[in-house]
């Protein structure tokens, strides 16, 4: 665990050359969906990954306000990636969005301009609110995984299924999603969104420093895990015909507790 | 939107003056309620209350902070509310409007007054700093009656506080040295007024056509926290009924955060 006082990078692999969860590194940290967990959106869901728990509500298409904001094409669709003051195991955040939150729902919203449908409703506008419950590194993958999940619980028509993952290199190895440690001290992070059927990537940053043979190996891993992540997506979503009954944010759930 | 209330009003008039509610209930019971404790790692103390279809989570932060100038033996209480924009088609994206605000306010009133925290207990000894108590309140669902529904979160996620261990003058995040020490449990009770009667619990679409609302906060012994918003007016008598129901009533929700 890492502590306020250590500021020196901690060894990132354990004495067997696993990472320091565990894992293989092609390997995901637990991850479980439940979809329609909000009573008033339109559609809603719940990404539990790893320690991260990601509540993603969407509303619309509806009014777009401020007016200067619509289009006579296309609906606008507004992403907003914004972190509770209690989502961090560090101190109490400040509320409002940081520059950092503010770049994340820019990258997140044109990512979802690629797949819904949006020329359906001109002078409208699809919010899609991501609520960072809890925080530990890879919150953007699980942030547009949330909202792929709730944008098609609300019956926003989508051309694909947006499934993101992040791949990184951590002691000299590629490794697939990084933890909140491997984030911090690894030597390269490369958060990546893909359209399932296409394979096309929506949304892809990175930082670090990684080689031509490198930056496309840690590609193909990540569309690899992203196959993972839509199985997991749609199951949930199919979850939400069979289910009924109420409807709550199950915030207590750790992966594996879910069906699948 | 004044035309919705209007009819709203007069629909909820006509039901009352028959004794019915929309979903059925008797004027004085509460919609199902359940919590959830601790449903968060990394937050020092949460807690999620499921009032009918509304949901309100609590998370509790501890810090060490600088102490207010003129209390340097107190530790700091503050509580925020966010109304998420995900919680209802009514909240926008943006800094917290006054209806966030009236909440967080309350709530911090029924907490402070009651003494639930006993802030000269968290003076950190030999430094000037104390130990801060930030509670936040995010609201995920609205249909009504956020303040119980608050109040339920914010006392549940207390009850259920670890304090970070202490390293000489650092906290030591993800590690703990017991719980949040706490003297009693506040809960309140909000009644929606209509015309000349009053009930229970509003749900968002009562809310809708009330005349105003009347929110007690209590603990076994004292009224401590009270809060009338709407521009009708009540009367002693009111009050004083409103005050007995919430004693009855704040047992039944205390006994639900102590399960």
């Amino acid at each position: 665990m890492m502590t306020g006082a250590s500021k020196s990078k901690p060894p990132l692999l354990r004495e067997d050359g696993k990472r320091l969860d565990g894992r293989a590194f092609d390997e995901l940290r637990p991850l479980s969906i439940e979809a329609r967990v909000l009573n008033d959106a339109a559609g809603s869901a719940l990404v539990i990954w790893g320690k991260n728990k990601i509540l993603a509500g969407v509303f619309g298409p509806r009014e777009c306000i401020p007016r200067h904001d619509e289009s006579p094409y296309r609906a606008v669709i507004r992403c907003r990636y914004n972190m509770a003051p209690f989502c961090s195991l560090e101190e109490h955040g400040r509320s409002g969005p940081s520059r950092r939150s503010q770049e994340l729902s820019k990258v997140i919203s044109e990512a979802f301009e690629n797949v819904v449908i949006a020329e359906s409703y001109p002078k409208s506008a699809i919010d899609v609110f991501i609520d960072v419950l809890q925080s530990d590194g890879g919150t953007r993958c699980a942030a547009v995984t949330a909202a792929a999940v709730a944008l098609a619980d609300a019956g926003i028509p989508m051309k694909d299924m947006v499934s993101a993952v992040a791949v990184g290199k951590v002691e000299g190895h590629l490794a697939l999603d990084l933890s909140k440690e491997e984030d911090n001290w690894g030597d390269s992070d490369n958060p990546v969104a893909f359209a399932s059927r296409n394979g096309e990537v929506l949304l892809y940053q990175m930082d670090g420093q990684l080689t031509r043979e490198e930056l496309d190996q840690a590609m193909t891993m990540g569309m690899a895990a992203s196959k993972k992540v839509h199985a997991i997506q749609t199951a949930a979503l199919r979850r939400v015909y069979e289910r009924g009954g109420e409807v709550s944010v199950p915030l207590y759930l750790t992966p594996g507790e879910i069906r699948q | 939107m004044e035309v919705q209330e209007e009819l709203k009003h007069s629909q909820l008039l006509s039901m009352l003056a028959s004794g019915k509610r929309e979903d059925g209930r008797d004027m004085l019971t509460y919609r199902s309620i359940s919590l959830q404790r601790n449903p968060l790692q990394n937050a020092e103390g949460s807690a999620v209350c499921h009032l009918g279809r509304t949901q309100v989570l609590a998370g509790v932060k501890i810090d060490l902070a600088t102490p207010f100038p003129d209390r340097p033996e107190e530790g700091v209480l503050s509580t925020g509310a966010e109304f998420s924009p995900l919680g209802s088609h009514l909240f926008e994206p943006g800094p917290p409007r006054v209806e966030a605000i009236e909440l967080a306010r309350v709530v911090d009133r029924g907490i402070r007054s009651a003494n639930m925290i006993d802030l000269s207990s968290l003076k950190v000894e030999g430094v000037t700093k104390v130990k801060a108590v930030y509670v936040d309140l995010w609201i995920m669902d609205h249909d009504g009656n956020l303040f119980d529904a608050a109040m339920l979160a914010a006392v549940a996620a207390l009850a259920n506080t670890r304090m970070p261990k202490m390293e000489g003058e650092k906290l030591v995040r993800g590690e703990y040295e017991g719980n949040l020490p706490i003297s009693c449990l506040p809960v309140s009770c909000t009644f929606g007024m209509a015309g000349n009667t009053y009930l229970l619990d509003p749900t968002l679409d009562e809310e809708k056509g009330l005349d105003g609302r009347f929110t007690l906060a209590t603990t076994p012994d004292f009224v401590c926290a009270a809060q009338k918003t709407g521009w009708k007016g009540v009367t002693q008598k009111d009050i004083m009924e409103f005050v007995d129901i919430s004693f009855k009533k704040g047992a039944e929700l205390r006994r639900l955060i102590q399960q």
